[in-house]
């Protein structure tokens, strides 16, 4: 087990580097993001983050080496990928998966039909070193890490994730999966996932996040770059379920170019805080973007989300809608922003936000932000705040389901503009998730 | 013999009293009618006997077959034979009628295949093809919530249904559908009790009892002629 020290140092960044047998670009790429990281100020909006301690963190931890097939993993952990069904779904249902524990991706797998159409699924790491011009034209391009103090926090310390590169024209059938575990107490978790849609290319991509719950403050940052090139369809699904004791503070940016369309999916149901609010810069004419986000906030929790569209083209359009569920004493805020710039003429944007406060203490705030610099456009904001009506619980009640049934059936439903369009298997998995939230706090 | 009996039910909302002590019996295979003037607690006594958390019951007894149900949640009643069609059923969005009745189905104990085949003949029963897959009551009109509850108790056949005003604000042609469906679950065994303002859907219907209820209290109980005098003469002088 490889495990640095505590703490943010310029040392700890070069061991890491060392470690990994980086070009020196990247280490440089690192330092200057430390830099960055040392520059930038806090977040000065959403929730507080003061319980996040930098020099507590430990940056990078190998758990388990890499292996070629999932009986060679550690029991532990091959237990805990078995019991969330990953193994079987990569029978099933995946045309690829890589499974990361704390700083290493531990497996990876990548149907053979993929590969021969071309296609690049591996670890960042390798991708570094097998794709150096590649991933050098694009790392850190979409999003640099002067962005924000967590894009450079990302830059300096990143370590496993995924690249994926579609050669022009391949339709990857089936969806590719990343699954995050963070294992260990007191770890930091920065994958880092880069996507390169050659022009008409199309994927689907699926990560999900989980980790067992320590007293232990735990801080997940990684980063998102997606790049759709002319034409192309790139795909992104989330379901996140960290553990409550994790901070999960991310990066997610979108360029799609002429024709292009760019869906993130999100579901957000675990964390103690979340910020997250995946953007697509729509650089090229006609491009496209469809941001889904669900969310379902309880006791404690703070889930700050949001999606951004960013105009910069003629015949642009993107369309921002979130359901949010609030139970408890938690909050949820969703902050929906349209930017369209003088060029954009033609663009449409649309941002609708519902939420569904199940309890008196839960709170919830919309935050749309609609910039737009032309007259020839079509955008509008739709927000609404509902509670579930005695006369509905009732209703199902009367015909035999229990409360917690009820509840969770009007949930489903109201979140359900979001669920079908999330693939089946974890929509079912989403479903269960939501039932099983409802029967441990009433039963 | 009775299956549904309710003795001396005292019920009260938000610390109004509204029902004085009502009594009165179900049978077995029967339809029976409960009528009265607006604000009379026509629709508290059904909500009172589905067991709505805001109708609190100060007094009496409610027996499905012999035992107590008075303390019973809501769906437990459901789940021993007793249903409730709304006057005002509410919507639900993003939940579908079928994906909400297969649910209710399952937890009243009937088999799924079973319930596949009773759902779609049900919808061809009530002309309600179209309406299949939608989601429950949004978007319906008010004839065609009246007969999305009367498709629900086909599916779940009811011991008991308590049917508040299935006739009200429905055309000619709704209301045969409708009245045949109660008549069906009589015939296959319910005692059914329906609120009703109008004689008219009594006439389609093979009708054994008649309740007056006034002021929270049954004041009259008859044949099915009872519903004429009260069409011509009004409750007023029925009530004596």
């Amino acid at each position: 087990m490889k495990r640095t020290k505590a703490g943010l140092t310029a040392e700890l960044i070069e061991e890491i580097s060392r470690e990994k047998g980086e070009p020196k670009w990247m280490l440089e790429q690192r330092l200057r993001s430390l830099e960055a990281f040392r520059r930038l100020p806090m977040p000065r909006f959403g929730p507080d983050l003061s319980e996040v301690d930098f020099d507590e963190i430990f940056y990078y931890l190998r758990t388990v080496e890499p292996v070629t097939s999932w009986d060679e993993l550690p029991e532990e952990i091959k237990r805990t990928f078995e019991e969330l069904g990953l193994p079987e779904a990569e029978r099933k249902a995946l045309a690829g998966l890589g499974a990361q524990v704390d700083s290493e991706v531990v497996y990876r797998s990548i149907l053979e039909e993929v590969r021969a159409q071309g296609v690049i699924f591996t670890p960042m790491e390798e991708a570094v070193r097998d794709y150096p011009e590649l991933v050098r034209e694009h790392f850190m391009r979409v999003i640099p890490p002067e962005d924000n103090k967590f894009a450079a926090l990302h830059g300096a310390v990143w370590s496993g994730g995924t690249f994926v590169w579609v050669p022009e024209g391949v339709e990857v059938a089936i969806p590719l999966q990343a699954y995050f575990r963070m294992q260990t107490q007191g770890v930091g978790q920065f994958e880092h996932t880069l996507i390169v849609a050659e022009p008409g290319s199309s994927v689907h991509y699926i990560e999900g996040c989980s980790a067992p719950r320590y007293s232990k403050v735990a801080l997940h940052s990684g980063m998102v770059e997606i790049v759709a090139k002319e034409g192309a369809h790139v795909r992104f699904t989330t379901i996140q379920n960290w553990s409550r004791n994790v901070y999960n503070l991310n990066n997610k940016r979108a360029v799609a170019y002429a024709g292009a369309t760019v869906d993130w999916v999100s579901g957000s149901l675990g964390s103690k805080v979340t910020m997250l609010y995946p953007s697509t810069v729509l650089a090229g004419k006609g491009a496209r973007t469809e941001n889904l986000s669900f969310s379902f906030a309880r006791d404690g929790q703070w889930l700050d989300l949001g999606a951004k569209a960013i105009h910069l083209a003629p015949d642009t359009s993107s369309r921002l809608i979130s359901r949010s569920v609030v139970k408890g004493k938690a909050k949820n805020v969703f902050r929906g922003k349209l930017f369209v710039a003088p060029e954009a003429r033609g663009a449409k944007g649309h941002v609708e936000c519902s939420t569904l406060l199940l309890s008196p203490e839960a709170e919830t705030e919309t935050i749309p932000t609609l910039d737009v610099r032309n007259h020839d456009v079509e955008v509008g904001h739709e927000a609404t705040v509902g509670r579930i009506s005695r006369e509905q619980l009732f209703y199902l009640m009367s015909r035999g389901l229990e409360e917690a049934e009820a509840m969770s059936l009007i949930v489903n439903g109201f979140v359900s503009p979001i669920l079908k369009e999330i693939p089946f298997e974890y929509a079912i998995e989403l479903k269960r998730l939501l039932e099983m939230s409802f029967t441990e706090a009433i039963g | 013999m009775a299956i549904l009996e309710v003795r001396d039910l005292i019920v009260s909302v938000e610390g109004n009293r509204i029902l004085n002590g009502v009594s009165f019996a179900l049978e077995k295979g029967r339809v029976h009618a409960l009528m009265g003037p607006n604000g009379s607690g026509k629709s508290t006594l059904a909500f009172a006997l589905a067991g709505h958390p805001d109708y609190t019951v100060e007094g009496g007894q409610i027996l499905l077959e012999s035992e107590d149900i008075t303390r019973l949640p809501a769906y437990e009643r459901a789940r021993r034979g007793l249903f409730l069609g709304f006057q005002y059923p509410p919507e639900v969005e993003g939940v579908k009628l079928r994906e909400f009745l297969r649910l209710a189905a399952a937890n009243c104990h009937a088999p799924f295949c079973e319930f596949q085949k009773l759902y779609l003949e049900s919808l061809t029963y009530f002309r309600m093809e179209e309406l299949g897959e939608r989601e429950l009551n949004v978007g319906f009109s008010g004839g065609e919530k009246k007969r999305s509850e009367l498709l629900q108790m086909r599916v779940l056949r009811p011991k008991v249904a308590l049917l508040d005003e299935p006739d009200s604000g429905v055309d000619v042609d709704a209301l045969r559908l409708i009245a045949a469906g109660i008549e069906e679950a009589a015939r296959l065994g319910s005692a059914v009790l329906l609120i009703t303002h109008y004689p008219r859907i009594l006439e389609h219907l093979p009708l054994s009892r008649i309740f007056v209820l006034d002021e929270g209290k049954i004041v009259k109980e008859g044949g099915p002629e009872l519903a004429w005098e009260i069409e011509r003469r009004g409750y007023e002088a029925v009530r004596g």
